[in-house]
């Protein structure tokens, strides 16, 4: 498979036609690994990082979920397509800047990615759209169990898993839901949640994780720890914390529409007009204003069939996907005018909001 | 104020009384005003109770900056500087230093989760069956020979229960 079909064709993540993925809208789940007797890649040779990206491509492309996968070296990917893999939450932002001898491989259907010497030999990452904490384990953890089969892992037995960083070290798993909760920060609780969260031991990050900000109200909610407790453990913690979010999110959206539905409907009807007729959009304000009309949609003023369209222009509407449909260069400072062009073609089949069907679309 | 605790870093009074959960743990904190105002806990923005914890953990450590791990040649002072290992080796020789760090950075200090059978089972077997290998040499070079039949024997057994299946 080649880099440019993979940009072609539709992600997990726009490709979710099927999913009544209401709030939370993707599953994460990565798992960080090394061989043994090899240094760290921050600490290896070019010469002995090179030599374990081979042997790790090599396992890597004999398993099944990676028959007929992607498989590029870091130097190889221009700036635009690793942007645009970045933008897919197919690699980090650190891979896209590390030295020679960093590597990705990508499943056929974008739901698998393993990094090769990022911060560890591997990190081999799972990605469903919905809240699929099970599925995406019991994945992750067949590809691991196969690759264990062809490489030796630095393990100890007390330590678990051995990483480059001491915070990764026992099930050196980090699972995560990205989660739309526009109702809690329209409210102000999002400061509460995200408090009440940490003191569970989990971490709140913004749409792009470490330092990005939440534009859109989407959040990256994911375990702190990894030593002394059970992946199994951590998973089913997680999901409590997570269904718990949900249930607040669903009580705050419930008690916007009571108490003051003409405000929530105001911003609603504004977010429409401004992406039906703008010129100019950042970013962040297209991600807010998506961020408004999906609430829309799960209130039942905007119909159903309308989500999975918002949820491809969260990701579409990025500036490396912009620039990539625009084929050829442009200014950057052309990006806003071509953002709002885009979206406006988008928006002009929409159907209008229908503020009177609300009362039925109530969850 | 009848029974007055005394500050944890000097045997002044103490005065300040600190609370904090840190990963679901109670941890406090009894301090007088002079070491609360040296420690910054008067400042409660600038403030980590973990942080005070590690510190005052790490301090009688005897050998600050001087660990180094034979396998890869990394120091205590580009961990400072990294936070990060150097190999896996790292963990043996920075058991000192890290073990301090752990209790504070995890839910507990020793793994719980998934382990590497079939690797592990590997090297074990590959470990056992290279030392066998070389028993049988020396065996062989010292014209032990009936021990080195008796060597042979038990490396075609070990690669013989080996190769059927991998252990479950």
């Amino acid at each position: 498979m080649t880099i440019e079909s993979l940009i072609a064709t539709p992600c997990e993540l726009t490709d979710v036609g099927a999913s009544k993925a209401a709030i939370v809208l993707m599953t994460r789940i990565r798992l960080a690994r090394n061989l043994a007797g090899r240094p760290f890649p921050g600490w290896a040779t070019t010469a002995q990082r090179a030599e374990v990206l081979d042997q790790c491509r090599e396992a890597l492309t004999a398993t099944s979920p990676m028959k007929r996968s992607l498989a590029a070296s870091v130097g190889d990917l221009s700036a635009l397509e690793k942007q645009i893999l970045v933008e897919r939450h197919l690699i980090s932002r650190e891979l896209m800047g590390s030295a020679q001898g960093s590597g990705v491989v990508i499943s056929r259907d974008q739901a698998v990615s393993v990094m090769v010497n990022e911060e560890d030999h591997l990190r081999i990452q799972v990605l469903r759209a919905g809240f699929h904490l099970r599925k995406a384990w019991k994945a992750i953890d067949e590809l691991d169990t196969a690759l264990e089969g062809k490489l030796d892992f630095a393990f100890s037995p007390t330590l678990g898993y051995l990483t480059a960083c001491p915070t990764n070290l026992g099930t050196a798993m980090r699972a995560s839901a990205m989660m739309h909760l526009p109702a809690l920060v329209i409210a102000g609780q999002m400061d509460k949640v995200v408090r009440a969260v940490n003191q569970l031991g989990m971490v709140v990050r913004g749409l792009f994780g470490e330092g990005s900000d939440a534009s859109g109200s989407i959040f990256q909610i994911s375990n702190q720890t990894t030593l002394g407790e059970s992946e199994e453990d951590i998973l089913k913690r997680l999901g409590s914390v997570l269904q718990s979010i949900v249930e607040h999110e669903l009580n705050a959206r419930g008690k916007l529409l009571e108490t003051d539905p003409g405000k929530l409907f105001d911003k609603i009807g504004r977010a429409y007009g401004i992406l039906r007729n703008s010129h100019l959009l950042s970013s962040g304000e297209a991600m807010n204003l998506l961020s408004l009309i999906r609430l829309g949609v799960d209130i039942g003023v905007l119909p159903d069939a309308q989500r999975p369209v918002i949820d491809r222009l969260f990701i579409e509407a990025q500036p490396g996907h912009l620039q990539h449909a625009q084929k050829g260069e442009f200014d950057p400072g052309q990006r806003d005018l071509l953002r709002a062009v885009r979206l406006r073609s988008e928006f002009a089949n929409f159907a209008a909001p229908d503020f009177t069907a609300s009362q039925n679309g109530r969850n | 104020m009848s029974n007055p605790l005394k500050c944890d870093f000097c045997a002044k009074s103490a005065t300040v009384h600190l609370t904090q959960i840190v990963n679901n743990k109670v941890h406090k904190v009894d301090l007088c005003e002079e070491c609360a105002r040296a420690k910054g806990v008067t400042d409660p923005g600038g403030f980590s109770l973990a942080d005070l914890l590690l510190k005052a953990s790490l301090a009688p450590a005897p050998q600050i900056g001087s660990v180094r791990c034979e396998q890869c040649g990394f120091t205590q002072a580009d961990f400072k500087k990294l936070g990060r290992f150097g190999c896996p080796s790292c963990y043996e020789a920075f058991r000192g230093v890290l073990d301090p760090m752990l209790d504070g950075m995890h839910k507990g200090t020793v793994h719980v989760g998934k382990v590497p059978r079939t690797a592990l089972a590997r090297r074990s077997l590959h470990e056992r069956l290279s030392h066998l290998e070389s028993e049988l040499t020396d065996a062989i070079k010292s014209e032990r020979y009936e021990e080195a039949a008796r060597f042979r024997d038990e490396i075609n057994q070990v690669r013989q229960d080996a190769s059927p299946r991998p252990s479950a």
